[in-house]
């Protein structure tokens, strides 16, 4: 058998391998349970629990009953709602760039593969080696120049330039098959047709990683949004939270920060395969 | 209008004389251009030309007032002249070590024992995994809350009842480097745990079953098979941490801004601060100057690293 781990179906067999394996798969559960869904479940019970609950008795479950208005001022009075759409379209821009960059320019390096494709992907993959921190400042100044600043294109056009997401999709391209390609010429498709028609149906999987990645990358991006976004009426959320701390009421502040993990879990529930088989992981891993 | 789309194209025409411009065009090459148009552009101004300027910036007295001057190696003499750059050295790497000793252990242990699960497994790593999804601003921002430093602090409860502390957590210079790298582990371990699984599946079984014949124990097993055929993967997760722990920004940046006494300012807080604390206008020069070499230093562990996944995926 194929699908075994340390332990062989011998060992299994065995009433005290059995019964430590019990033991510890039981522990590792409460653990992970505790590590991995505690602070999430106290942040849904913190979200709609009256401050004074939350800072006395953080642990009691509801002592002095339930205040589901936190969601609802979070939500209307304290703005959230215009952030979280800030967020939306902060993500929804980000996503169309990096998918636009990355199709189109794993469509012409592997597919049309000009004579100076070696060339330009060695000076998109060498950007990989760039720190990000390193480009911060330059990138920052670029933005100032062109007048961007508060406006989400700043965010937008810099989250395509991702040569990550180039290398897979080339990756994936490259394993596309060949002949079809010569099939739809023979035909007399041009290159966009190829592109519409025959290449952009075929990647599906590969869009999808690219797609639910980037969204999250969106969601969770903060200094970036912070420098080129200082005013608050197109602020997204992870850049709006720190400053909110400082003048909501801390139930209502707690409810905010659920709402704001709601789209992230709700994208890993919806996708996890994506997330746990590690399979475009360990593919942009192994080089 | 595309500085940067001329000349990747242009260099190879001139080499290959025979070809015209008519015949490149004929023969497909305008519409490869236009394909290549969105992510030279992008790629032109957002990601070349900036790395470039790095580099020149670092030479510069530049601000967003007066036109840049050459200033030579002047700004690499403020950074190193700067005593808080040590202290910012001395504190990244303090962090470097606490997230391995924290953070390094724990996913592999983790994932040892998850991979010898048999029912239920995708809880398991789903379980370990959501802390990745959680947006990091709302988790540090939590953690905040949890660290509260008085005795009804949700941490100081939970550790009150069995008779620990009260502990200062974020508010005190000992304990604040820690309390980042607690959180920052519970942040990052899931992503980790995911790659030990992947790479703990492609163990061959026949090392085990050739272990068994000669006798191993489980712990014998694990110890002289799957530890030694993670080796790779293991040096791999080792080098990104460093490299991701040397850039570490939201934690110090949220927690505590650097205090207490600058007990947490790390190197990316400092060039942070260099560019864009003083909002009469930043010190360009001195923060680039510091990010390039911070690259440098990363430079040589990515081509270790990359060199080690290479012989890793072809072996």
């Amino acid at each position: 058998m194929s699908d075994r781990g340390v332990l062989s179906t011998f060992d299994w067999r065995k009433p005290r391998i059995r019964g430590t394996a019990a033991v510890v798969h039981a522990i590792l559960l409460v653990l992970l349970f505790i590590a991995g869904l505690g602070p999430m479940l106290w942040l849904a019970k913190a979200a709609i629990t009256p401050t004074q609950d939350t800072l006395r008795h953080p642990l009691a479950l509801w002592p002095n009953g339930v205040d589901l208005a936190n969601l609802a001022t979070a939500w209307t009075r304290v703005q959230i709602d215009k952030y979280f759409l800030n967020t939306v379209w902060i993500a929804a821009g980000s996503w169309f760039a990096q998918v636009l960059v990355a199709t189109t320019a794993g469509f012409a390096l592997s597919v049309l593969r000009p004579r100076y494709r070696k060339a330009l992907s060695g000076v998109v993959l060498a950007t990989l080696f760039v720190p990000a921190v390193v480009l911060l400042v330059p990138l920052y100044l670029t933005v100032v120049d062109m007048s961007m600043v508060n406006t989400f294109w700043a965010v937008w056009l810099p989250a395509g330039a991702n040569a990550f997401n180039i290398l897979l999709v080339q990756r994936f391209f490259d394993n596309l098959p060949r002949e079809v390609f010569e099939a739809a010429r023979v035909d007399g498709a041009g290159p966009f047709r190829l592109f519409r028609s025959v290449v952009l149906p075929m990647s599906r999987p590969i869009l999808g990683v690219v797609s639910v990645f980037a969204v999250i990358a969106a969601w969770k991006d903060f200094l970036w949004p912070m420098l080129v976004l200082p005013d608050p009426a197109v602020q997204p959320l992870s850049v709006r939270l720190p400053a909110l701390q400082r003048f909501i009421e801390l139930d209502v502040f707690l409810a905010a920060l659920a709402i704001s993990t709601v789209i992230p879990v709700a994208l890993f529930l919806a996708f996890q395969r994506l997330f746990l088989n590690g399979g475009a992981l360990s593919g942009a891993v192994k080089g | 209008m595309l500085p940067a789309a001329a000349p990747p194209p242009a260099a190879p025409a001139r080499r290959r004389t025979r070809r015209s411009p008519v015949s490149w065009v004929r023969g497909g090459g305008l519409g490869t251009l236009v394909f290549l148009l969105p992510m030279l552009v992008v790629f032109g101004l957002f990601s070349w030309s900036p790395i470039v300027q790095a580099v020149v910036m670092s030479f510069q007295e530049t601000n967003l007032v007066t036109a840049p001057t050459f200033v030579g190696l002047d700004n690499f003499r403020a950074v190193l002249d700067d005593p808080l750059l040590w202290t910012a050295v001395k504190n990244t790497l303090w962090f470097a070590v606490l997230a391995l000793l924290l953070g390094y252990p724990v996913p592999l242990l983790a994932a040892v024992l998850m991979s010898e699960v048999r029912r239920f497994k995708g809880l398991y790593s789903a379980l370990a995994y959501l802390p990745v999804v959680i947006p990091p601003v709302v988790a540090v921002l939590l953690w905040k809350f949890f660290y509260d430093a008085s005795p009804t602090g949700v941490f100081n409860t939970v550790l009150g009842a069995v008779g620990i502390g009260p502990v200062p957590w974020l508010q005190d210079a000992g304990t604040a480097m820690v309390s980042l790298v607690i959180e920052a582990t519970w942040a990052a371990a899931g992503g980790t745990i995911i790659i030990y699984l992947a790479a703990l599946t492609s163990v061959p079984p026949e090392l085990y079953e050739a272990a068994e014949i000669d006798g191993a124990s489980v712990w014998g097993k694990v110890w002289h098979v799957t530890i030694p055929q993670l080796r790779g993967v293991l040096l791999i997760t080792f080098i990104l941490q460093i490299v991701g722990t040397a850039q570490v920004f939201l934690e110090p940046f949220l927690f505590t801004g650097g205090g207490p006494a600058n007990a947490t300012t790390t190197v990316l807080l400092l060039i942070y601060d260099y560019a864009f604390a003083n909002s009469l206008g930043g010190d360009y020069g001195s923060a680039t100057a510091l990010s390039l070499m911070l690259a440098a230093v990363l430079a040589v562990l990515s081509a270790i690293y990359f060199r080690l996944t290479r012989s890793w995926s072809t072996s």
